[in-house]
């Protein structure tokens, strides 16, 4: 085994079984699981209680269209006028009346919600939906529409979209391609932020042991750096896929054995429509219409390229600095691309992801990973991510060049709080 | 080829600052070395030159004959001074890894490192941190980390500095011990009374330039003073009769030779104390039969200088 390999063996086996890893391994897909159970629970325990309402319907048109719900029990009071409910609704402690006017086919702002907290958009726009569609059912029969004949005719239509090399696309898919880009551009922001940090305390850590001058004495400071990098970042996969198989087990688990879904519990009003079956088959086929294999190859060389380069420059500042409460004045110059690259994203690419700003910040090196993982589900010219690659990899080079020559000289500086302009110094030595 | 190290004409700026200023030195094979001089001189900077953690601005060196490069890395062990190791990992897994970058197999380095915790007595530490050993103790690792490869050269920066006595004299042994066996030992210390009596050639340094090297002895016999430190009881018992006496002995002596009061240590409360210097002509056997009839001779030797006197001088003459 080389040098290299054993840095990185022992720079792996030094992040796992260090225990705040092993905590923060474990613990946090707990965390996570919990909070969504917390959240759920939350949510059920805000819509607990059935809710009755009162209905009071002078028209005679709308008692028999109100059916109770689970969450929803309508109780028709229409012959006992609406004083009587008025007092029923306050004796009987109900959530709230509705009241329908006896003209409500010529005057229809007349009907009145009233209670004393008001109730759920949804709750309220569902009542709108039924009170819209049985008047003008009513206002079509009475001209002597045959509705029978509407509901045949009813058309849906759904433009495909379609582009010269016949790749299909539709309008959900944008957002299901910005999700995808989005997603990816966001775990790697994290990742850069988790072990790039990793990475810089495992520099000063060295440096403050001072083992840094025997183990230089023995490799070069660019293998033990890369031996750092790429050490940690197996950790930091390894910690990843954890995650993953902890927290996505449980979620099953938990939407499995103790229904717990929290995505049924959002669609509050319940009834899931023949259109929304649709929908989801849809999205699954956009899902599987994406440029998977493309976007997974990219992914792993943006990931690879964009971490190396944060990394080596977080393994710069970590020889730089004495102690990690040294670091803060470093720590913005970092944030700040990866930030502009989630913003630049998150609003200009799904705006237009071939426009100007765009392309631009997908050839910028510090912010095209990001911005181009978001990029390619929409479809990126091969010119342009050739572009994007090899300048991200020139500038990777360059920057671990770069990071070994203040690496090679910060390691052996103490007691002193590095300016930027001394560590420009350095790079001539 | 006799000579193991050879560093010609080094020269290592840090932006304005002159860190060494054309230097060079030659360290015989089999000797110990002493690089000497106080903080601040430079010394840190040729070390690190030497391992190869920086590169001169100019100047070569040379290892057994062959410029210096990466294949030398095996061949040079080197304890800095400031120590340090992984606190977190355990200290047996510790020396085989620093032994194993040193390019050692597993099995060599295991059987290696075994080998010598058993001769410092240090086997029970195998499976413990080294944050839960002292720092003495630490100290002792380090040391095998240093030597574990078998290296040509072995470089010590303040060798003996956090040992306890014990420890500095079994350590001083293991180093000699490490000569017999053909190393050679280059020390840099700006304490330089603790490595004098261990070196048999030294290279003193100060704002970064030698100002003096060569072999000790050749070096302390130049700077010898021909000075002898004497302590002689006068027969008289009272205060005030021996206060008389050593007046009539020192003008007596005054008139032969340059003398000083002196003050060393001795046993013997009521001895004059004496630096007397004898001029090139004579012998010391002189001084001593012209002594023999004042009194009894408790003390007479002569003051060889220090690394530190000569150190001082060589300064201040430049």
């Amino acid at each position: 085994m080389g040098a290299l390999g054993l840095i990185i063996k022992r720079e792996y086996k030094a992040r796992v079984s260090n225990r705040s890893f092993i905590v923060m391994t474990f613990l946090s897909p707990l965390i996570v699981v919990g909070m969504i159970m917390l959240i759920t629970y939350l949510t059920q325990l805000n819509q607990a209680g059935k809710q009755t309402i009162v209905v009071v319907d002078e028209s005679g048109l709308f008692y028999k269209e109100f059916e109770s719900t689970e969450d929803i029990d309508f109780l028709d009071l229409s012959p006992a006028g609406i004083a009587v409910a008025k007092d029923q609704v306050e004796d009987q402690n109900y959530f709230g009346l509705l009241y329908i006017p006896q003209n409500i086919k010529n005057n229809t702002s007349g009907v009145r919600f009233y209670g004393n907290e008001a109730p759920a958009i949804a709750v309220l726009e569902g009542i709108e939906e039924q009170i819209e569609t049985k008047l003008t059912n009513e206002k079509l029969l009475d001209r002597g529409v045959d509705l029978d004949l509407i509901d045949e005719s009813q058309t849906t239509i759904s433009v495909s979209i379609e582009d010269f090399k016949g790749e299909r696309t539709s309008k959900i898919s944008s957002w299901i391609k910005a999700g995808a880009g989005g997603g990816a551009g966001y775990l790697l922001m994290m990742f850069i932020i988790i072990y790039g940090n990793m990475v810089m305390r495992s520099v000063i850590e060295e440096k403050t042991n001072r083992i840094i001058e025997v183990i230089i004495s023995s490799v070069k400071p660019f293998k033990l750096m890369m031996g750092k990098i790429m050490g940690t970042t197996l950790a930091g996969i390894t910690q990843f896929v954890i995650w993953l198989l902890i927290g996505g087990g449980l979620l099953l688990f938990l939407a499995l054995y103790l229904d717990l879904n929290p995505l049924e519990n959002q669609s509050a009003v319940g009834n899931m429509s023949v259109t929304n079956m649709d929908k989801i088959e849809l999205i699954v086929l956009d899902i599987l219409n994406l440029p998977l294999l493309k976007l997974a190859f990219f992914f792993l060389i943006y990931f690879i390229g964009g971490y190396f380069l944060y990394s080596s420059i977080y393994a710069a500042i970590g020889a730089a600095v004495d102690s990690e409460t040294d670091t803060q004045q470093f720590m913005l110059p970092i944030i700040m691309p990866l930030m502009l690259a989630i913003y630049v994203g998150f609003f200009a690419v799904i705006e237009n992801p071939d426009g100007s700003i765009a392309t631009a910040f997908s050839m910028i090196p510090l912010t095209s990973p990001i911005v181009m993982l978001m990029r390619i589900p929409f479809g990126v010219p091969w010119w342009q991510l050739a572009l994007s690659v090899s300048i991200l990899v020139g500038s990777f080079i360059f920057t671990v060049w770069f990071g070994s020559k203040i690496y090679r000289v910060g390691i052996l500086m103490y007691g002193k709080k590095p300016t930027c302009k001394e560590i420009l110094k350095w790079i001539k030595y | 080829m006799t000579d193991l190290l050879v560093a010609e004409h080094i020269k290592k700026q840090y932006g304005d600052y002159t860190a060494l200023n054309d230097l060079s030195i030659v360290v015989p094979k089999g000797s110990i070395f002493g690089l000497l001089g106080p903080n601040g001189a430079g010394k840190t900077t040729l070390i690190r030159i030497i391992n190869q953690i920086t590169m001169p601005d100019q100047g070569k060196v040379y290892l057994d004959g062959e410029p210096l490069s990466q294949k030398h890395i095996i061949n040079i062990g080197y304890m800095p001074e400031e120590r340090g190791l992984y606190k977190s990992m355990k200290v047996g897994e510790q020396v085989i890894y620093l032994a194993r970058l040193k390019g050692l197999s597993k099995e060599e380095a295991g059987k290696r490192s075994r080998y010598w915790f058993e001769r410092l007595g240090m086997m029970d530490w195998w499976n413990r941190k080294i944050q839960e050993l002292s720092k003495g103790q630490a100290q002792k690792v380090q040391f095998i980390v240093t030597v574990l490869h078998r290296p040509k050269l072995l470089i010590f920066d303040e060798p003996f500095s956090g040992f306890d006595p014990i420890n500095a004299s079994l350590i001083k042994d293991e180093i000699l011990q490490l000569r017999e066996d053909g190393a050679t030992i280059l020390f840099s210390t700006h304490r330089m009374e603790s490595v004098e009596q261990m070196c048999d050639h030294i290279a003193l340094m100060h704002k970064s330039n030698k100002v003096l090297d060569g072999k000790l002895v050749d070096i302390k016999r130049e700077f010898r003073t021909n000075t002898y430190e004497i302590g002689i009881e006068t027969a008289d018992d009272t205060a005030e009769s021996r206060d008389r006496l050593h007046a009539d002995l020192m003008n007596e002596l005054s008139g032969y030779w340059e003398i000083n009061t002196a003050r060393f240590k001795t046993i013997n409360e009521y001895d004059l104390k004496l630096k007397v210097k004898i001029s090139e002509n004579q012998t010391p056997n002189d001084l001593l039969n012209y002594l023999t009839g004042k009194g009894l001779i408790n003390h007479f030797v002569e003051v060889i200088p220090t690394v530190d006197d000569i150190f001082i001088q060589t300064v201040n003459a430049n």
